[in-house]
């Protein structure tokens, strides 16, 4: 199977900037941690991200490091977050998705099975064209998995972490081995549970303002961000089939060329030789589109989906202060056992107060973050629209102009 | 198969046409045009002959003239406004015919008449059977579909059965302009019948499950099996060259059409998924709730649907241009297959003739020592008959293989033209489309920088 170290790759780093590639947020990096995957390899069926920490933060060991992670690890960490008590009040920084290289492998293995049928050149072809395919699913992983870090690296909470530390310094392996399935089913009824709790507690009207309004706007955008982010899938998936048929085009055209005997040999040739190139800046177009525009909404829909597990928790945390409340009246009614609901409301309180307070901000950082994102991929995405536009429309003009002229 | 002509035969025609090419008004058929001859049609054909002995040379005249007939081609047809007339099962559609002309051989500047789409096929019909075994690449019709037909016949009045009727009335427009660019064929009889006369008999037997419509089928059987089992051999490499040359177009061809047909296919999708992904974004930028961000949203959102309905234009046009003009070249690569499977068929009679001839010879030449007076005079009789056929199978295949050569030339002409004039024009029409893109995004461009 491939071995693709990302430094053999020409196109990986020139065109995204060196540092954290945090496409899709917008964040304050500062000297005292900075991380970022400086390199990976895929196996078989794993992929090894080397993280590379740079830190001037006494904790570590060294100012500047590097471990192997997988993804498996990756999760591990997260779930750690989603676990403690201790960050409750915080927005969860989205787990990376599991690298699914499946679909590419099959279609390198077809390719590899129709060999016999078709002729070198477009075997060849096909098959540049699909390792760049692999690239190009490898290039969004590490970048996923980056963000990941780089947005735990710049919250000023969950930096300070030990296990994130941990993950990033310990040079051994984790031994975090993957949920079993006994622990794969209690996370299943987990989620149901959590689920329909949170259309429990969502019932439930907030006397703030604040969270009333951010619970409403982020129910509906969630949603909206989801379908928005399967249609845009779906409209580059059309955009990326276009360009395979303008490929296979340009290739018949060129054997057109080659057998003509009459003077649309030429014509043949250079009218393939066009659609060779405007094939490669659809092909752009669609990748571009999908790193700007279809990356982009499948961040945010996991970010509004953890911002509303942040909700959920602060819900889940009223809930239970106004349940120890009520048993606070009661046991003093019956002056029984009051001393114990004291303490346990006090509890309730401080809890439900502290997520209160770190998840306004949480919130507000989340729209800041949003905003940002948006507006920097949006931007690039036109002005690579247009570059891609301009770029075909010279090449359509200046054929014309040789066609036109040979008449 | 000798290159040598019998020059007392067609001295006669060589001066008339010749002659007739010259004048400027090549196109007019004026009285002396039309000689009667033996082996031709009813309807004469313009034939132009020239030394045989120099092909080259046949060519180079020969586009000359037709080049000077082609300036003088004045001649517009529209098929247009189809109608549906009756309903149910029997319900058919008639089309328009607007033919606006100054050639003489038309009774009237401007005609104009009603023809449903087997009046084509029977047209089609009677020139095959006219011309195809001369060696003349006859245009082929409309394919018949029955799925397409039985829609508009049931009277679904949606997006498909429309776009059918527009397909084919755009696919009986080629058919005819074609027809007539023909020096030949336009002055055909049924042709000028087809496109002038109000009435028109029914062309009943261009129905697939008539009695003709079966007899078709059976002789292209026929056909079928005769081709593999004649050997012939070609002395000339010119046509072994052109047979292979056709091969090949026409598996690529076939392929460049699929390819295309594809194209079509993903563009369409790819609008509609891109007005749905517009959609999505409009609700996605009313429930934004940072002002800035929530109009650039609605922005993306005008801009995906600009951009949905340019490649649907698109779509259109790979269709309509490219698309179309592929599935007749592959039909009209059918038929000048055919014409060389005709030139083969009559090889084959020669061949047969000559089989014949040696047999009467051999026949002959046993009675002469038989002693049966008049059963040797009938032997006599015999070989003069078919010496005679077989001097006709010989001029014959001349004659079809001038013909082909002529028409080869022609078609690969038109063919030339037709693809550059094509595709030189869809390109443009991609220029456009990128032109629009960067009119939509440049408009945008702004509006994401405003996000603040």
């Amino acid at each position: 199977m491939m071995q693709e170290g990302l430094d053999d790759g020409p196109d990986f780093l020139s065109e995204e900037d060196r540092g954290p590639r945090a496409v899709n947020v917008d964040l304050q990096t500062d000297a005292t941690l900075q991380v970022d995957i400086s390199d990976a390899l895929s196996e078989r069926d794993k992929v090894k991200f080397t993280v590379h920490t740079k830190s001037t933060l006494p904790n570590f060991k060294q100012n500047e490091f590097s471990v192997v992670r997988q993804h498996e690890e990756f999760i591990w960490l997260h779930d750690s977050f989603v676990e403690s008590e201790e960050y409750a009040g915080y927005i969860i920084p989205p787990a990376p998705p599991r690298p699914d290289f499946d679909a590419s492998r099959e279609k390198l293995q077809k390719l590899g099975e129709g060999e016999g049928s078709m002729t070198k050149e477009e075997f060849t072809k096909m098959k540049q064209e699909l390792e760049a395919e692999y690239l190009a699913i490898f290039k969004k992983t590490v970048a996923m998995h980056e963000v990941f870090l780089c947005r735990v690296a710049a919250h000023p909470v969950l930096r300070k972490d030990l296990n994130f530390h941990v993950f990033l310094e310990y040079n051994q392996d984790l031994s975090v081995r993957g949920k079993n399935k006994k622990e794969k089913l209690e996370d299943f009824f987990k989620n149901v549970v959590k689920s329909a709790d949170g259309v429990l507690v969502a019932g439930v009207k907030d006397v703030d303002d604040f969270f009333e309004h951010e619970k409403t706007f982020l129910l509906e955008y969630h949603n909206r961000v989801k379908d928005s982010s399967a249609k845009s899938d779906r409209m580059i998936r059309s955009h990326k089939s276009a360009a395979d048929d303008i490929n296979r085009i340009a290739s018949t055209l060129y054997t057109l060329g080659t057998q003509d005997s009459t003077d649309l040999c030429k014509f043949f040739l250079k009218v393939s030789e066009l659609f060779e190139k405007t094939r490669k800046i659809e092909a752009r177009v669609a990748a571009d589109e999908d790193l700007k525009l279809a990356d982009l909404l499948k961040y945010y829909l996991r970010e509004s989906q953890a911002a509303k597990d942040l909700l959920y928790r602060r819900g889940r945390a009223l809930v239970d202060y106004e349940n120890a409340n009520k048993a606070l009246d009661k046991a003093r009614a019956k002056n029984k056992d009051v001393l114990q609901a004291e303490t346990t409301q006090q509890v309730c309180c401080q809890k439900f107060e502290k997520i209160s307070e770190s998840a306004k901000q949480e919130l507000i950082d989340f729209k800041t973050r949003r905003v940002a994102a948006f507006r920097k991929n949006l931007v690039e995405l036109a002005e690579l629209e247009l570059k891609h536009a301009k770029g075909n429309l010279q090449l359509l003009q200046s054929c014309l102009g040789v066609l036109k002229g040979d008449t | 198969m000798s290159e040598e002509r019998d020059p007392a035969a067609l001295e006669a025609e060589d001066d008339l046409f010749v002659s007739a090419m010259e004048s400027p008004e090549a196109a007019r058929l004026s009285a002396e045009d039309i000689s009667p001859s033996s082996n031709g049609p009813k309807a004469e054909p313009v034939l132009l002959d020239d030394d045989p002995d120099d092909p080259d040379d046949l060519f180079a005249e020969i586009d000359e003239d037709e080049e000077e007939s082609r300036d003088t081609f004045d001649i517009q047809i529209s098929v247009s406004d189809p109608e549906k007339v009756g309903d149910g099962m029997n319900a058919y559609m008639v089309y328009k015919v607007l033919t606006k002309t100054s050639l003489s051989i038309f009774s009237r500047d401007e005609v104009c008449v009603k023809r449903r789409f087997s009046d084509f096929l029977g047209l089609h019909s009677k020139l095959a059977s006219k011309y195809m075994h001369m060696g003349y690449i006859v245009p082929p019709a409309p394919e018949k579909s029955i799925v397409g037909m039985t829609k508009v016949k049931v009277g679904k009045e949606d997006l498909s059965s429309v776009e059918f009727v527009e397909k084919r009335r755009s696919a009986l427009e080629r058919y005819l302009l074609r027809t007539v660019k023909h020096p030949a064929l336009l002055k055909d009889p049924d042709v000028l019948q087809f496109l002038e006369s109000s009435e028109l008999p029914r062309a009943v037997s261009t129905q697939a499950l008539s009695g003709a419509g079966i007899l078709r089928m059976v002789n292209k059987a026929a056909d079928a099996v005769n081709k593999m089992t004649i050997k012939m051999n070609e002395s000339d490499a010119w046509f072994e060259e052109k047979q292979q040359q056709f091969d090949n177009l026409d598996v690529q061809l076939r392929k460049l059409h699929a390819s295309v047909e594809s194209l079509v296919c993903h563009r369409r999708e790819l609008s509609v998924n891109t007005a749905s992904f517009a959609k999505s974004a409009a609700m996605l930028g009313n429930s934004e709730d940072h002002t800035a961000l929530s109009r650039a949203l609605s922005q993306l959102a005008e801009v995906e649907e600009k951009i949905d309905q340019l490649h649907q234009d698109q779509a259109c046009a790979d269709f309509y241009l490219i698309s179309e003009l592929l599935g007749d070249y592959v039909r009209l690569i059918t038929a000048v297959k055919g014409v060389f499977d005709q030139r083969m068929k009559t090889w084959a009679k020669c061949q047969d003739a000559q089989v014949m001839l040696q047999r009467k010879r051999e026949a002959e030449a046993k009675l002469q020592h038989a002693n049966k007076p008049d059963k040797l005079q009938q032997a006599k009789d015999e070989i003069r008959e078919w010496e005679g056929k077989v001097q006709q199978g010989e001029r014959d295949f001349e004659q079809i293989s001038k013909n082909i050569r002529r028409e080869v030339g022609r078609f690969e002409k038109d063919r030339v033209k037709d693809f550059r004039v094509v595709i030189i024009k869809y390109l443009e029409s991609l220029v456009h489309t990128q032109q629009q893109l960067i009119k939509y995004w440049e408009a945008f461009l702004p509006e994401a920088k405003a996000i603040a």
